[in-house]
């Protein structure tokens, strides 16, 4: 049985029927993120002064990736109109670029999470001195790097300065080692804290630059709260986290539907070009909306 | 709506994004001096003028393709 108006348009709605469909799923989409995005400026006009987290993004970083996501939708459209003038292999062509642009996209956030993991902050019981750009300053807060035997650590927190007991199955056979507990840490500490305002963050971020940081050595006695950035860190990181990692979600679904059309699905080309053609629009649209949402997204959550 | 309205919804919405990104750049730069973020609020100006006269050659390139 043939399923009607999947090529030609329903003569009551004027559009075939995927496109109906894939607006109503993107109208629904719409009310995720809508309700994701009002979550964050609530939380955000609601916070404390001088506890959101801020300026901790890397924004050139960003930027990149924003131009990737507009340069992927450009060569999306430009694919689906070489469709139209029946010119396929310029299609493959700026399909193609589309899904390593995805792909570029997703492997410069993951390069993103992994300097935040990478990024720890330590809340002392004591006051002590450290270097914000020029000054020093005495406070029982630092962010920056840690480093433990002579590595840098990833999402060290206060539960592991305690370390852990070994783990043994039924039959006695270990099967997790002991994690000894640790005695002392060194941070590098970064030359700013988020508590500070934008106009000092930017003033402290420009005398360090270039300097570089010393190492603080700390006693885990001396630590209230380790946390590396990550969502239990503080409400900016979980709903960072949630926002770009739903985000990268779907960048990803987008680009596994791009590659189907394009690889194992493009012998429908032959066959019923039409409605490749509407395959190809309909995944163009949903790849629209993706970007669309980190175009909101990018100045909401790294600028402001 | 067709893939090309929305192309030219996004566009427009990408150029005012560069256009912003250069305004918060140049204010930054008012206030810290930094040099590389006067290069950064200047080449976001353009990138916001390059997507609007993109914007004009694409409409023009597809004048015949529906926007419904």
């Amino acid at each position: 049985m043939e399923i009607p108006f999947t090529s030609k348009p329903r003569p009551d709605t004027g559009i075939y029927n995927s496109k109906v469909g894939i607006w109503l799923f993107l109208a629904s989409e719409v009310m995720l993120f809508g309700a994701l995005f009002s979550a964050y400026i609530l939380l955000r006009v609601g916070a404390p002064e001088g506890t959101w987290v801020h300026g901790l993004l890397n924004i050139p970083i960003g930027t990149f990736n924003t131009a990737v996501l507009i340069t992927s939708s450009v060569t999306v459209v430009l694919g689906w109109a070489s469709l139209q003038v029946g010119n396929f292999g310029r299609y493959k062509f700026y399909q193609a670029i589309t899904i390593l642009c995805a792909l570029a996209f997703l492997g410069i956030k993951s390069y993103e999470y992994r300097e935040k993991f990478l990024h720890h902050e330590v809340w002392l019981n004591h006051k002590i001195k450290v270097k914000h750009g020029h000054q020093e300053v005495e406070t029982d807060r630092i962010i920056g790097h840690l480093e433990y035997e002579g590595h840098h650590q990833y999402f060290w927190n206060t539960k592991r300065l305690k370390g852990t007991p070994e783990e043994k199955d039924k039959d006695g056979k270990v099967i997790k080692a002991a994690v000894p507990p640790v005695e002392s840490f060194k941070m590098i500490p970064d030359a700013f804290h988020y508590t500070m305002t934008p106009k000092e963050l930017a003033h402290a971020r420009k005398e360090s630059a270039g300097v570089a940081h010393e190492e603080i050595e700390i006693k885990a006695s001396d630590v209230k709260r380790l946390s590396a950035f990550v969502p239990s860190h503080s409400t900016y990181f979980a709903i960072y986290f949630t926002l770009t990692g739903l985000h990268g979600l779907h960048v990803l679904g987008g680009a596994i539907v791009i590659f189907y059309i394009w690889g194992p699905g493009a012998k429908m080309w032959k066959t019923d070009p039409q409605r490749y053609m509407n395959r190809v629009e309909v995944s163009g649209l949903f790849w629209h909306f993706v970007d669309l949402v980190w175009i909101f997204l990018f100045p909401v959550i790294y600028l402001l | 709506m067709s893939l090309k309205a929305f192309h030219v919804i996004f566009i427009t919405a990408a150029s005012l994004l560069a256009f912003g990104l250069g305004a918060w750049m140049l204010r930054a730069y008012n206030e810290v001096q930094v040099r590389s973020d006067l290069i950064y609020g200047i080449v976001s100006f353009a990138v916001g003028l390059g997507l609007l006269v993109y914007e004009g050659f694409f409409l023009k390139k597809l004048k015949n393709i529906s926007y419904l």
